[in-house]
C-alpha cells in the first residue's frame, strides 16, 4: 500500500470506530429531553471526567497550542496556567450549580439565569450571546478537522469533503445519542489523543536533537527571547499574561456547554473530586509544547504556525502513525463540535424558543426540536467553515470575552443575596458591548490589558454598584416570577 | 436560594496557584537555570500543575468532613 493508502485507512477507521462507540452509547435507553441533554443525571467520577476532558482539548489544544509554541513562543504558556486554574474556580461553583440544578430541574445555562433571577429576557440574552460565541468556535473546529484530515491523507481526503463528511456522522451520534454519545466517543479519542502527543512530544526532540534538554539548549541558543514572554510578539508581556490567564481561567466554565456539564454528575462531590484530577491531565499539553518549540529550528519560516505540528509529523513519523493522529485528531474536532451543536440546539430550543415565542410546547416536542436544531446547525457552521475568513482567531476571542461577561451574574448568584436581576442585566450588557467595541476596533491588548478582561472589570463594578444601590428587601432575589418558573418546571 | 459558603481553608488551597501561576509571573519567567533539561518557566508551571491538583485534593477533604459533620453527604 502507499503511503497516502495506508494513513487514510488508518484515520478512516479510528473516524469508524469512535462514530459506532457514539451511536451505541444511547441504545437501550428511552431519549428523552432529561436523557438527551443531561444523561439523566446519572453520570459519575469516571464519565464526567471523560466528558470535561473531552471538552477541553479540542484542536485549539492539538494545533493552536502547538502553533504559538511554533509562531510566538513564550507567551503560549498561558495555556498551561488557564487550565489548571479554571478547575481551581469549578471546585467553588460546579457542585453548587449542581445542587440548585438539582433542586429546580435545570438542564442549560439558561435555565440557571431564568430560575435564579426570575427574567425569561435575561435567560434568552444569556442564549442568544451563548449561541453567538458558539459560533466561530465550531467555525474553528471543522476549520482544524478539514486540515488535519486534508495533512493526515497526504491531500488525498480534501478540507470540505473531510469537513461534510464530519458533520455528517456527528449529527447523527447527537442526534441518536445525545451527552452519552459524546462523553463515549471522548472515551476513543482522549486515549489517541494522549498517546499521539506523548509520542510527538518525545519523539521529535530526541529524532532530531537527541533529547528534549538539548533541544531546549539548542533553541534557547539560536532565538534567546523565544522561551520568555514576550517571545516572538511585541505586546504579549506579562500584563498581558495575568490578564488573559485571569479572563480564560475565570471564563472557562461560563461557555454553556462545559456549565452544563455539571449538571450530568450524579453528586456535587463527584465534581469536587473532579476539579483535583483535571489539572494532572493538562500535563499532555507540556508535550505538545515541546513539539512545537522543537518544530521552531527543524522547519523555521512555516507561513501557518498552525499547520506546523501536522507538517512535522508528516515528514517525522511512519504513514500508520500519521493516520492514528489524523484519526484522533478528527475526533478532536468532532468531540468539541458535536457537544458545542448539542448545547446550542437546547439553549435555541428550550430557553429563547419556547418561553418568547410557544409556551405551550411540551418537553417531548421540545426534544424534537433540539434534534431538528442539530442538523440546522449543523448546517449552518458548516457553510461558516467552508466560506470561512481569515479572521477566525479573532472571533474565537470575541466568543471567550462574550462568555466570560456571565461570570459576575453566576458567582454573585451563588453566594450574594443582594445582587439584583436588574444589576446583572446591565453589567452583562455593559460587558459584552465594551468587548466588541474594543475587539472590532482592535484595542486589545489596551494598553497590554487584554480587552475582555477589562470588560469583565466594568461588568463586575457595575453589578455590584447597581445592587448596592437598589433598596435592600425591595428587590428580593425571590420574585413572584422566580417561583412561578419553578412551579412550571416542576 | 444561596449557595453554602466554602470553607475559609478551601478558599486558601484555591489563592495558593493563582498566586503561583498567575501574579507571580514576573518573577519566574526566564529560562535559567533549566531544570531536567526544561527551561525555568515552563519547568515552574508544570510543578504548578502538579501542586495545585494536591491543593485541591486537600480542599476537596476538607469540604468532605465539613459537610459529613453537618449531616449533609453532599
Amino acid at each position: 500500500m502507499s503511503p497516502s493508502a495506508v494513513s487514510m485507512t488508518t484515520t478512516c477507521v479510528i473516524v469508524a470506530i469512535g462514530v459506532t462507540t457514539g451511536i451505541l452509547a444511547g441504545a437501550r435507553r428511552k431519549m428523552d429531553l432529561e436523557q438527551w441533554t443531561v444523561g439523566g443525571r446519572g453520570f459519575g467520577a469516571v464519565l464526567i471526567f471523560l466528558l470535561m476532558a473531552g471538552e477541553v482539548y479540542t484542536t485549539f489544544a492539538f494545533l493552536g497550542a502547538s502553533g504559538w509554541a511554533y509562531s510566538r513562543g513564550g507567551p503560549t504558556l498561558y495555556v498551561m496556567a488557564y487550565l489548571t486554574l479554571a478547575y481551581v474556580v469549578s471546585f467553588f461553583i460546579l457542585p453548587q450549580i449542581w445542587e440548585m440544578g438539582r433542586k429546580h430541574g435545570m438542564q442549560t445555562q439558561a435555565d440557571f439565569f431564568s430560575i435564579r433571577y426570575g427574567n425569561k429576557y435575561l435567560a434568552g440574552f444569556v442564549c442568544i450571546v451563548g449561541i453567538a460565541s458558539f459560533v466561530p468556535y465550531l467555525q474553528l473546529q471543522l476549520t482544524g478537522l478539514g486540515m488535519i484530515v486534508s495533512i493526515a491523507s497526504f491531500d488525498g481526503i480534501g478540507r470540505t469533503p473531510a469537513m461534510v463528511l464530519s458533520v455528517v456522522l456527528l449529527a447523527a451520534f447527537v442526534f441518536a445519542s445525545g451527552i452519552r454519545a459524546v462523553a463515549w466517543v471522548s472515551v476513543v479519542k482522549d486515549v489517541l489523543m494522549v498517546f499521539a502527543a506523548v509520542a510527538i512530544g518525545i519523539g521529535i526532540p530526541y529524532t532530531y536533537f537527541g533529547g528534549i534538554g538539548p533541544m531546549f539548549v539548542a533553541l534557547a541558543h539560536a532565538h534567546p527571547a523565544h522561551l520568555t514572554m514576550p517571545g516572538a510578539t511585541t505586546n504579549l508581556g506579562h500584563t498581558w499574561y495575568i490578564s488573559t490567564v485571569l479572563l480564560t481561567s475565570l471564563g472557562f466554565y461560563m461557555w454553556p456547554h462545559a456549565f452544563g456539564s455539571a449538571f450530568t454528575a450524579k453528586s456535587g462531590n463527584t465534581l469536587r473530586r473532579n476539579a483535583a484530577v483535571m489539572p494532572l491531565y493538562s500535563l499532555t499539553l507540556a508535550f505538545i509544547l515541546f513539539a512545537g518549540f522543537a518544530t521552531v529550528l527543524v522547519l523555521p519560516g512555516l507561513p501557518n504556525g498552525d499547520l506546523s505540528l501536522l507538517t512535522v509529523v508528516r515528514t517525522s513519523f511512519p504513514p500508520w502513525f500519521l493516520g492514528v493522529v489524523g484519526g484522533a485528531g478528527a475526533l478532536t474536532a468532532m468531540v468539541p463540535a458535536s457537544i458545542f451543536i448539542l448545547t446550542a440546539a437546547t439553549l435555541f430550543s428550550k430557553n429563547l424558543y419556547r418561553p418568547l415565542f410557544a409556551p405551550a410546547m411540551t418537553d417531548d416536542q421540545i426534544a424534537k426540536l433540539a434534534r431538528v436544531m442539530v442538523v440546522v446547525l449543523g448546517l449552518i457552521s458548516l457553510c461558516l467553515a467552508i466560506y470561512s475568513s481569515s479572521t477566525l482567531v479573532s472571533l474565537l476571542l470575541t466568543g471567550y470575552a462574550g462568555v466570560t461577561q456571565f461570570f459576575p451574574g453566576v458567582v454573585l448568584g451563588l453566594y450574594w443575596k443582594r445582587v439584583t436581576m436588574v444589576a446583572v442585566f446591565a453589567g452583562m450588557i455593559a460587558g459584552v458591548a465594551t468587548s466588541i467595541v474594543l475587539m472590532t476596533g482592535h484595542w486589545d491588548p489596551l494598553f497590554g490589558w487584554s480587552a475582555g478582561f477589562v470588560a469583565l472589570c466594568l461588568n463586575f463594578m457595575i453589578t455590584a454598584l447597581l445592587s448596592l444601590l437598589a433598596p435592600r428587601g425591595a428587590k428580593s432575589s425571590h420574585t413572584p416570577e422566580a417561583s412561578l418558573v419553578t412551579k412550571v418546571l416542576e | 436560594m444561596q449557595a453554602r459558603k466554602p470553607s475559609g481553608g478551601a478558599l486558601v488551597l484555591a489563592v495558593i496557584p493563582f498566586a503561583a501561576m498567575c501574579f507571580s509571573v514576573s518573577l519566574w519567567d526566564r529560562v535559567e537555570p533549566m531544570l531536567f533539561g526544561i527551561p525555568f518557566n515552563l519547568f515552574w508551571l508544570i510543578s504548578w500543575i502538579v501542586l495545585s491538583s494536591l491543593c485541591m485534593r486537600v480542599a476537596y477533604q476538607m469540604e468532605i468532613t465539613r459537610n459529613k459533620k453537618n449531616g449533609d453527604p453532599g
